[in-house]
């Protein structure tokens, strides 16, 4: 939106195409929401089909530039998620950690990934509405807490349903139903990057992107400014990605105009 | 002005056919009502011949065929009004009505003094008088369609006719009925709240499982669910259908569609036709999310298949829809869209920059404002239908969801008057033209102000060659100062009735163009400023209209707070509302004033043809 911002800096500027993936109602569009307008919605409605969004990220040595797919989380739309995620350099794939079941559904989407996405792809697993636990109450909740939190059980239970999930403990008001210890040695097993968050207050959230700002590494990063061509794993820079998959491309929409065509 | 009628002498009563096909009730109105014509002198000026009868077979020959066909730009073809002729139930009602309207619209022609020309009161209409058109119509309907008992009947049982002055109070119906507490504890008040709403919709599977309900949630509504599912599976067992019923004051309408129930329960006024017409495009919402051969293959897999999981995060489209029938939006009520009104000039300007920034993948460009049609182009052979657009505003403008994406949207979506069997790719983003930066809107734009940039491909990858598109068109749209047309139009507004016909006792008007499927109407008077007055404006209208379809006549109806006149054409229909005191003659001569009107700004008010490639 505004280039000028970028440049007044000096700083090289590359382009990142970031995907998000997760169940449905976890918090994927109030995350990116609270990154990119800083803005929080309660009740937000589901996202249909996918919202595609742009967020500059400044480190010390460069500025990225974040292309964001914030899919939606519903069923039918999980086919279409190979198209989100074919060409990102990376991913947040997000889990409610008062829902152990949307935490089975992230891992089976890291596993996708790990099988069908760009090899070099940086993953992040992101539990959020931290603030419905108690250390969301404490705004220092982050990262750290991998060493405390010893919420027994509620973690194996992975197909808990919704309905058990949504029970609060009334009395200490901790909804927590993921241990951040289970998630956390999940993520570290699969090496992937790993923050509790809460879009509703905000923590940790912009510490998610500049997390993984910092992980894409430098090679695979671009230069921005609309040059298009470029390995294929690179072509992911804003509108011009079609050069290197036009050829599929063509392929595939002439048999989807032929079957969505009513001539 | 007093004619006999053969019913029993009612003063100004009104006889009403309904498509019901099942016993219906005479009662007579508190309300007086009659029907005349303008006086000679306010004759309107002739129309313009439209081919009438054309239209009509149209509409005829495509109920059934969901394949798009090339006409205007806006097909005449409504899915939502003809797909019904497929299934068993509405068949009779449907072609019943078909004929009546085009043998009506002989019987016009033939006492017309010119062909073509019956659109005139006068000529169609000749020497009104009560009693004489409408037992003409009622004995020709009676006789035409011919299903058992007499079908005319009184409309006017509902207490909305009764009692209109009374201000109901419609805000309590949109709101939740809450949720049953785990232990049951406030399940009477929950229950109190939801049997307190006065309408309901609920789509069901054959099998019984709940899919969908406007109100309550599943367990509060089972039981419910269950006794409907029942009544309906004891008709079918008979080989027999169940269209509607009433009980007391409240008016049942099912749909059946494939594995599908769809059921409206409706304590206000609506007929059978209109609920008819409303469960269709709920349904055509269940389309477009899933696919007809999708919804098909579920249910044939496993009959059992409970439908609430593949529709999830669609339910607030449904919800949205339904809200928008309950409070009555024009658009819903007359099957057709309204335009921005711009100079024809302007409109070439915006259809041209759609045209010369086209990419290759576009199958439909739209410029949408606040769910006015502001521009389009089709391919020469593909017309868009209103049902479909309707569907479409309704996700972009009342549903939040894509506007609360923050960005631009990418949406997979079937739009079943274009083919029901795939999915199109849409791509959504809003302009903020507040600072006159082309920048994408933020979210406190409001509906009414908010331009949405549609664009619309059979390719799911195209989304970054649209986006470059909209770029692009922006950018040009910016350069020859089209976004500052579209915002002065929008800032406009509509226009009261009194800018158009200085001093006139109307309050409202709805025009309604039938050959391009478009209405325009007035600025809400303050007087309309409550939904229970705006639907009764329009609503008891329409009600005869759709019911009767007495082409070529004219109603005018006087109750405690309100007098109403409607005038239907073949070539349009005028609806139009003034205070209780307004002179007849007034009425007549304004409202013919606001046909010379829309006839004469035909061409900033309608998008006729629109940009084809």
């Amino acid at each position: 939106m505004s280039e000028s911002t970028s440049a007044n800096t000096p700083k090289p500027s590359s382009s990142v195409k970031l995907v998000l993936l997760g169940e449905a109602a976890v918090g994927k569009s109030s995350l990116v929401l609270r990154f990119v307008n800083n803005d929080f919605q309660e009740n937000k409605e589901p996202t249909i089909g996918a919202a595609f969004l742009t967020q500059k990220c400044s480190l010390p040595t460069r500025t990225i530039k974040f292309e964001i797919w914030d899919t939606a989380g519903q069923e039918r739309f999980a086919s279409l998620a190979p198209m989100y995620y074919r060409n990102a350099q990376a991913a947040l794939v997000v889990y409610d950690v008062t829902k152990p079941s949307s935490l089975t559904k992230a891992k089976h989407w890291v596993a996708e990934l790990q099988r069908q996405a760009s090899p070099g792809i940086v993953i992040a697993l992101v539990g959020n509405k931290l603030d419905l636990t108690n250390d969301g109450n404490d705004a220092t909740a982050g990262e750290s807490q991998a060493d405390n939190e010893a919420e027994p059980s509620a973690a194996d239970g992975e197909d808990a349903s919704g309905e058990n999930a949504d029970e609060q403990d009334a009395s200490s008001g901790d909804a927590r139903k993921v241990s951040t210890r289970e998630a956390n040695s999940y993520a570290e097993e699969e090496s992937l990057l790993f923050f509790e968050t809460s879009a509703k207050t905000g923590v940790n959230v912009a510490e998610v992107f500049t997390a993984i700002a910092n992980a894409i590494p430098e090679s695979s990063l671009k230069s921005g400014r609309g040059t298009g061509a470029g390995t294929g794993q690179t072509t992911l820079g804003g509108g011009r990605p079609a050069e290197d998959s036009r050829v599929n491309l063509g392929e595939r929409g002439a048999s989807t105009a032929k079957e969505g065509c009513a001539c | 002005m007093e004619a006999t009628t053969p019913r029993p002498p009612q003063d100004g009563d009104v006889i009403h056919k309904t498509n019901s096909t099942s016993p219906t009730t005479v009662e007579s109105p508190t309300s007086r009502a009659t029907s005349r014509s303008p006086s000679p002198e306010d004759q309107p000026p002739p129309l313009p011949p439209r081919p009438n009868t054309l239209f009509l077979l149209d509409e005829g020959v495509s109920s059934g065929n969901l394949q798009s066909k090339a006409t205007t730009a806006v097909s005449v073809t409504d899915i939502a009004h003809t797909d019904g002729g497929k299934e068993n139930y509405p068949t009779r009602g449907f072609t019943g009505n078909l004929k009546a309207k085009a043998s009506l619209s002989h019987l016009a022609s033939s006492r017309a003094s010119e062909a073509g020309d019956s659109a005139s009161i006068r000529s169609s209409v000749p020497h009104t008088e009560v009693g004489e058109v409408e037992n003409v119509f009622s004995d020709f309907l009676a006789g035409d369609v011919g299903n058992g008992p007499q079908n005319t009947t009184g409309l006017l049982q509902f207490p909305e006719f009764q009692a209109d002055d009374g201000e109901e109070d419609y805000t309590s119906e949109f709101e939740p009925v809450g949720e049953v507490g785990e232990n049951g504890e406030n399940e009477e008040l929950v229950l109190e709240r939801w049997k307190a709403k006065r309408k309901h919709y609920l789509i069901l599977s054959a099998a019984g499982k709940p899919i969908w309900t406007r109100h309550g949630e599943g367990g509060l509504i089972s039981t419910y669910v269950g006794v409907i599912q029942t009544i309906i599976s004891f008709f079918q067992d008979s080989d027999d259908h169940l269209n509607t019923f009433n009980a007391g004051d409240t008016k049942f309408v099912i749909v059946t569609k494939g594995p599908l129930y769809l059921v409206a329960i409706s304590r206000i006024l609506e007929s059978d036709t209109q609920l008819r017409l409303q469960l269709e495009a709920l349904y055509m919402q269940i389309l477009s999310t899933l696919t007809l051969p999708s919804l098909t293959h579920l249910f044939s897999v496993r009959p059992s298949t409970d439908l609430r999981r593949p529709l999830q995060g669609s339910e607030t489209l449904l919800s949205t829809l339904a809200d928008s029938f309950t409070r009555g939006s024009p658009s819903t009520l007359l099957s057709a869209l309204e335009c921005l009104k711009i100079r024809k000039a302007h409109r070439q300007v915006i259809n041209n920059t759609l045209l010369k920034t086209k990419v290759s993948s576009l199958l439909y460009g739209l410029v949408v404002a606040g769910g006015r049609l502001v521009s389009v182009v089709r391919p020469k052979k593909h017309s868009l239908h209103p049902g479909d657009l309707q569907l479409l505003f309704n996700m972009i403008f009342e549903a939040e969801a894509v506007k609360a994406g923050g960005g631009e949207s990418w949406i997979p979506v079937c739009l079943p008057g274009f083919n029901s069997s795939g999915y199109l790719y849409m791509y959504v983003s809003f302009l903020d033209l507040r600072e006159d930066n082309i920048n994408i809107a933020d979210d406190t734009t409001t509906k009414e102000e908010s331009v949405a940039i549609v664009l619309i491909s059979t390719d799911k990858e195209s989304f970054f060659d649209l986006q470059e598109m909209r770029n692009a068109f922006v950018e040009q749209m910016q350069k020859n100062n089209s976004l500052k047309i579209i915002k002065q139009a929008i800032d406009t507004g509509r226009p009261a009735t009194t800018d158009i016909v200085p001093g006139t006792v109307l309050h409202h008007f709805l025009y309604k163009s039938k050959a391009n499927v478009q209405f325009t109407m007035s600025a809400y008077d303050p007087e309309f400023s409550t939904i229970s007055r705006r639907r009764r404006s329009v609503f008891r209208l329409d009600l005869w209209t759709w019911d009767t379809d007495f082409i070529g006549s004219v109603h005018h109806c006087v109750s405690q707070s309100s007098s109403s006149f409607a005038w239907i054409t073949p070539v349009f229909e005028l609806y139009c509302v003034a205070g209780p005191n307004a002179n007849r003659n007034a009425l007549a001569q304004s409202a013919s004033k606001i046909v010379h009107w829309v006839q004469k700004e035909e061409e900033r008010l309608f998008i006729i043809g629109g940009a084809v490639f």
